[in-house]
């Protein structure tokens, strides 16, 4: 059988003379009709570069396309000129991004969109592109589709979107779908939709798909086929199966054991365990109960709308030497629970006991002192730090507010903290753009670490690192925990990862918590339909398992009401 | 995973790369070479011009251009040349007093009421909202009605004038800054209000302000010009450009050379400044950089 497309020694680099970067170095591969090629890599692999190259999207004066050919239908995608690229870009070979947001103009109707592609590249009259847009919109699933083409893409929720864009993509009737981290945006269980609707349309077309992703989990429910890139480079091809089972690169091998398995310490009571003697769980250091917090409605001339509730009635504890995990989608309420215990944010109502003071009433004076006994680490490690600020300075911020050190004592603590958390004490003159992603976030956890805190919230401390880094910085943070004895309070959407990293879970949805309880009785026997709904909708990295249709929750009649005990600390909303 | 908010737009660049950086883009080169010799022409004004730029009947009244008066000289017989030299002086005074008050008082008002919000900030850049909505040379023209007539007082007017639009934009820089999670991180740590402001806020803003300072003294330098012309700045015999260019208002079929002179120094002081403008900003705002 002939590739539908082929390419060959594709070599794209970025920018001129010393500053010469090479992106991609040398990649071949075959992409035969109707079958899923995952090209799989970390960030800086070049996997995304290669597929934009292929449609021309790369910025025309920063990168170079060294050598190489990528053979379609006979010719040769690379040396087309403008007007044979664009009968081919969305026509023959269609694209969908990582980003929803963004993808769609948001100044034009969904129809508008939908039907000038149909009227640019199959000459269809506006009444039959129309007809088909219905068609389509049908065809992904979209509910009323007559009333979404009257709809601007700020009306659509995210999943919406990315349906709106397959259906799109697809109204061509394209050979090739080159789908850019397709679901990486999404929630999980909006994940499993996509997926299962890109499964669909594949089977309904025929198309092939060519899947550019990070995600394991995801290459092994759609991927027939593999591509491993790693430094611009392919590291290994061959079947998903071959890939899973008995990987040939020890690239390949290692990227696949940073890999969190779901279920991997189901028959584990605690998280592992990276010290011999780690501290047990003792004294409750976190004590909430009854927050609640309504955000305002945009504040006018005429009055104020209902505004949106971010947390209600949320209560939980965390003991020294434990992590409770706050698990959910985005807009659960989570990062908002995080926030509000730190006093970052007002709570409307609630009580938050640190260490048996009420944070709520501590005055302002008193409220910076007590900050010493918690601490945060963010999400995103580029942002978290302040770029003008030597990352020395930066860590010794927090001991230089609350007097601890000073002088040569606090530029050792700095070297001392810098060492701990891996990194070398000559780094503290640097700044913080001179660090990669896992980098940043030790120079953050060394910076929570400096004032000796109790309890540190972790809000999706590893979610914008890449698998390998991440298993790093997380090992890091159990073995802190273990020969510190700290409380975490660790937010996350990732359930594999909570599994690596709790002892005791609670499933947050619409602002309540639905499911509270030890990590192992939670996610090994979800008493909430919610909590197994997410748990059923994780991807798993596992090719052997048989690729079922993700299971489809209907979230209306989800019981969300106060919570009652169903176990030994275990409660479940009813 | 979720990429990176933009990560070079947070690249503080070393002094001596940006001064490089400034020197290899064009328009930064050209407006820094202006801006120089300027300042250079303002402080050795005495040794550069030939004659007192205050004497009257240093040669013929009205006289053209020739060997003795380069740019001729003014129906009172003063050398137009010298007065231009004296009058870079002038100019460079009003556009840093005028920027300085402007800026200052922007910034502060911008940093307050971001970080402070609630009804600080509602009053404030209300306030600022209200003075936004009136032309900056109006709001001169009632500063000056109030402070007087004068060169003095022109420049403070025209600072006064433009402090909404400093203030407008360090707020919405300082709003930016404010949700970033390094600034949250700050207050997690327990910083005071006079750290987060001064030490977290306030370096992030500057860049921004730099490039916007630098633009501003050439609107400052063409509005005190402005003001000169109506006679409300600069006073004779004072050798500022726009009150030159008023008093050759009458004479320009005679002795045009009265004219187009002061009107070419004011010109290339504004070109100067906005190419130097335009280079800062280039060096200073990564996401120009980043192309």
């Amino acid at each position: 059988m002939s590739a539908l497309l082929q390419v060959r020694d594709l070599s794209v680099s970025f920018g001129r003379g010393a500053a010469r970067v090479s992106a991609v170095d040398g990649l071949s591969y075959d992409l035969h009709a109707g079958e899923t090629l995952a090209i799989v890599g970390e960030s800086g692999s070049g996997k995304s570069v290669s597929s934009m190259a292929l449609l021309g999207l790369l910025p025309p004066r920063a990168a170079h396309i060294d050598s190489g050919q990528t053979l379609f239908d006979g010719q040769d995608l690379l040396r087309m000129n403008d007007r044979q690229m664009r009968s081919v870009r969305g026509n023959r070979i269609a694209m969908i991004f990582q980003e929803p947001m963004t993808s769609l103009t948001p100044v034009l109707r969904i129809g508008q969109q939908l039907t000038e592609a149909l009227v640019e590249h199959r000459s269809l009259s506006q009444r039959a592109a129309r007809a088909k847009a219905l068609e389509m919109l049908r065809l992904v699933d979209l509910s009323d589709p007559p009333r979404r083409m009257r709809q601007f893409p700020h009306e659509l929720s995210g999943g919406m979107r990315q349906r709106v864009m397959i259906a799109m993509a697809m109204a061509l009737e394209p050979d090739i779908l080159i789908a850019d981290e397709p679901t990486t945006a999404l929630d999980v269980t909006v994940q499993a939709e996509i997926l299962n609707l890109m499964r669909d349309v594949q089977a309904c077309f025929g198309m092939a798909i060519l899947l550019i992703t990070h995600d394991m989990g995801v290459v092994a429910e759609m991927a027939d086929r593999v591509v491993v890139m790693h430094r611009g480079k392919k590291v290994e091809e061959g079947p998903v199966r071959a890939i899973f089972d008995s990987p040939k690169a020890a690239y390949t091998a290692s990227l696949l054991a940073a890999v969190p398995r779901l279920g991997a310490r189901s028959a584990e009571d605690g998280p592992r365990p990276i010290i011999a003697q780690p501290a047990e769980p003792g004294e409750v250091v976190l004590h909430a109960e009854g927050m609640s917090k309504v955000f305002p409605g945009r504040g006018g001339i005429f009055g104020r709308s209902s505004g949106t509730v971010a947390m209600e009635e949320v209560g939980f504890r965390v003991r020294a030497g434990e992590t409770l995990a706050l698990v959910g989608e985005s807009g659960s309420g989570k990062s908002t629970s995080g926030r509000a215990v730190l006093r970052l944010l007002e709570v409307d109502a609630g009580r938050i006991e640190l260490e048996g003071d009420d944070m709520r009433t501590l005055s302002a004076r008193s409220l910076r002192k007590a900050r010493r006994a918690m601490q945060m680490v963010f999400q995103d490690p580029f942002a978290a730090l302040n770029p003008r600020i030597s990352i020395g300075r930066l860590i010794a911020e927090p001991m230089v507010i609350h007097g601890i050190a000073r002088g040569s004592e606090l530029e050792d603590r700095v070297a001392a903290l810098l060492r701990r958390v891996g990194l070398e004490p000559e780094h503290m003159k640097r700044f913080a753009h001179e660090f990669s992603g896992g980098q940043r976030q030790r120079i953050c956890i060394a910076r929570a670490l400096s004032v000796g805190p109790k309890l540190i919230v972790a809000d999706e401390p590893t979610s914008a690192l890449d698998v390998s880094v991440q298993a790093q910085v997380l090992e890091l943070m159990l073995e802190l925990q273990q020969s510190m004895g700290l409380a975490y309070l660790f937010i996350s959407h990732d359930m594999a990862v909570v599994e690596e990293m709790a002892h005791r879970v609670a499933v947050m949805r619409q602002g309540r918590i639905v499911e509270m309880g030890p990590r192992r009785d939670v996610l090994n026997a979800p008493r909430h339909p919610y909590t197994a709904a997410l748990l059923a909708a994780v991807p798993k990295p596992d090719p052997s398992a048989p690729r079922q249709k993700l299971p489809r929750l209907d979230l209306k009649d989800l019981p969300m009401g106060r919570l009652a005990q169903a176990a030994h600390d275990h409660w479940v909303a009813r | 995973m979720t990429a990176p908010a933009d990560p070079i737009a947070a690249v503080p660049v070393a002094p001596r790369r940006a001064v490089w950086a400034l020197l290899r883009s064009p328009s930064g080169a050209v407006g820094l070479a202006i801006v120089l010799v300027l300042v250079v022409v303002a402080l050795l004004a005495p040794v550069i011009a030939p004659y007192d730029p205050f004497r009257m009947a240093s040669g013929p009244r009205l006289a053209p251009p020739s060997w003795d008066h380069w740019m001729g000289t003014d129906q009172l017989g003063r050398d137009v040349f010298s007065r231009i030299v004296h009058g870079a002086r002038l100019t460079l005074m009003i556009g840093t007093i005028a920027v300085g008050i402007s800026l200052t008082a922007g910034l502060l008002l911008g940093l307050v009421a971001g970080y402070a919000g609630g009804w600080p900030e509602r009053v404030l850049m209300r306030l600022v909202d209200v003075l936004f909505s009136f032309t900056e040379i109006v709001i001169a023209l009632a500063c000056l009605a109030i402070l007087g007539v004068g060169l003095i007082n022109a420049m403070i007017a025209i600072g006064i004038a433009s402090i909404p639009f400093y203030a407008r934009i360090t707020h919405s820089v300082v709003l930016v800054e404010k949700n970033k999670p390094y600034f949250e991180a700050a207050v997690a740590a327990g910083a005071s209000h006079l750290r987060l402001i001064f030490l977290h806020l306030l370096p992030n803003v500057i860049p921004t302000l730099i490039v916007v300072g630098t633009l501003g003294v050439s609107t400052a330098v063409l509005a005190a010009a402005g003001l000169s012309f109506l006679g409300l700045g600069a006073q004779p015999p004072q050798p500022e450009w726009g009150f030159m260019l008023s008093s050759s208002r009458d004479l320009i079929s005679r002795a045009p050379w009265m004219m187009i002179f002061p009107g070419l120094a004011i010109a290339i002081t504004v070109l100067g400044f906005n190419l130097l403008g335009d280079g800062v900003r280039e060096v200073l705002d990564p996401r120009q950089r980043a192309r």
